[in-house]
């Protein structure tokens, strides 16, 4: 009795699961029909979304999701979200995509899927363009300055040599200072972090020289969409075959597209 | 809302606690050593205003008496190397350290100096002192001796400031205590260890102030 029952139960569920899917079975289509594209930006991640002077978003995500919907030759609605409800937002169907400094791990890949890459985020040490850094052992006898906590001063604490002295900061903007003041020789931070310094110090812009943690961004969509996933990911290879996905990396994260992406 | 006390991550780090402990004490100890004196020497040119480095003394003591503290640290540690004066964290921090108390030690022993009633150095001048033996035994014990428990205070604050060192990577007491909570997220009980160590410094710190100002100050052997 009791099999039957949460048999009957699992089978509801799953018909109303798929009745969700199927309300949205060809997004494609929808898109095309409806002539709008609707994408959950980041308003509070620069440079991959902010708000502008204009009062209008602006970034690499808000770029990418403006070429996505010229290649489908739609509008585009964009819907800012923070880094918590983006994922909901497209799981209720409230957007087609979500372009906002998405990184892919085994919890989200089971709720939403997830096109190519489209473009680079990194932790990573950087230095000055002299300096020759070869690989982790090399920073031995270096200072390099990091936000003390931070998912970087993990990864740098576990892998960094014994001659290598951190220095653990407070707050990013320590780190930074520190770095642009001269007090230490290295940096171990974010690849955005260094968009940022890049666009405020243009004469100091840290160079990656050892890759701590790589997590590249993707643009999420629904699942069950083998139609809209196939045609964003044509459209991302497409840009970033004709160099668009390098030009919007250039502007907005200074750093070239990384081949191996 | 019962809280699962857990000390074992933070003990087994005691020795950085222990190591930051010592480490704040030693910034201490330069910094009243080299902050007291700066403090005397301050004291004397404002009681008697000697020209014009009076005037000098005034403007660093108003400028570091009415500037915050981390706000001097940030100078020098992250202004200075722009003009090419580049200091490590714990440079920074003596240094900071230093010129505060000099500018507050200023004040306290001027306030000192200038409680000695003038008969007593005409006294001293009968006597035929030297100016030196003068100021010495005259003025400068007498005026420590006045002011020693608002002296005491003040380094007592200086050491418990220096918490703020940790701003600038110094790895002093401050700085162990964020280190051990950013690893294990203890931070009720590393704070609550911290706490009770900065209490135990500060304490012993005082207590140890009393007692040289007794044998050195009021002549109690």
């Amino acid at each position: 009795m009791k099999t039957l029952r949460s048999l009957f139960l699992s089978t509801l569920l799953c018909g109303g699961a798929l009745a969700v899917s199927h309300a949205q079975a060809d997004a494609l289509a929808d898109i095309t029909a409806r002539g709008v594209l609707k994408v959950a930006v980041p308003q509070d991640f620069p440079p991959f979304g902010s708000v502008g002077p204009d009062l209008k978003p602006r970034g690499l995500d808000i770029d990418t999701a403006q070429l996505l919907a010229d290649k489908l030759g739609v509008k585009l609605a964009l819907t800012p979200v923070n880094s918590t409800n983006r994922i909901p937002f497209l799981t209720t169907g409230k957007v087609d995509l979500v372009i906002s400094s998405l990184g892919k791990n085994a919890e989200r890949q089971a709720v939403i899927d997830f096109s190519r890459p489209y473009a680079p985020f990194y932790l990573a040490v950087f230095g000055p363009e002299q300096t020759a850094i070869a690989d982790i052992d090399a920073i031995a006898g270096k200072t390099i300055s990091v936000t003390r906590g931070s998912i970087e001063d993990m990864e740098l604490s576990a892998v960094a040599p014994k001659g290598a002295t951190i220095k653990r900061f407070e707050d990013n903007n320590s780190t930074i200072a520190a770095y642009l003041s001269g007090q230490v020789d290295l940096i171990a931070s974010g690849s955005v972090v260094m968009a940022v310094i890049a666009e405020k110090n243009p004469s100091k812009v840290p160079v990656m020289k050892v890759k701590l943690k790589d997590s590249p961004v993707y643009v999420g969509l629904a699942k069950q969409e083998p139609a809209l996933l196939e045609k964003v990911n044509a459209t991302l290879d497409a840009a970033k075959a004709d160099g668009s996905l390098n030009r919007n990396a250039e502007k907005w994260l200074k750093q070239p597209l990384p081949a191996d992406l | 809302m019962a809280y699962q006390f857990d000390f074992a991550p933070v003990l087994a780090q005691g020795d950085l606690l222990l190591k930051g402990a010592l480490f704040t004490l030693q910034l201490t100890l330069v910094g009243t050593l080299v902050g007291v004196a700066i403090g005397i020497v301050g004291a004397g040119v404002r009681a008697w205003r000697l020209r014009p480095f009076d005037a000098l003394f005034g403007l660093y003591v108003e400028l570091i008496r009415n500037t915050p503290f981390i706000v001097q640290l940030f100078f020098i540690f992250f202004g200075l190397p722009s003009l090419g004066v580049l200091l490590t964290e714990w440079q920074a921090a003596v240094l900071a350290m230093v010129i505060n108390l000099g500018a507050y030690s200023t004040e306290i022993i001027r306030a000192g100096i200038q409680a000695i009633p003038k008969g007593q150095l005409e006294a001293a001048a009968a006597l035929a002192m030297s100016r030196f033996e003068a100021f010495r035994h005259v003025v400068l014990q007498p005026a420590l001796a006045k002011v020693w428990p608002a002296l005491s205070s003040q380094i007592v604050i200086v050491m418990l400031g220096s918490a703020v060192c940790s701003q600038i990577a110094t790895e002093e007491l401050s700085f162990a205590a964020n280190f051990i909570q950013s690893r294990n997220f203890r931070a009720f009980e590393t704070y609550l260890l911290t706490t009770a160590l900065y209490l135990v410094m500060a304490i012993v710190v005082r207590q140890l102030l009393l007692w040289l100002g007794q044998r050195l100050l009021m002549g109690r052997r």
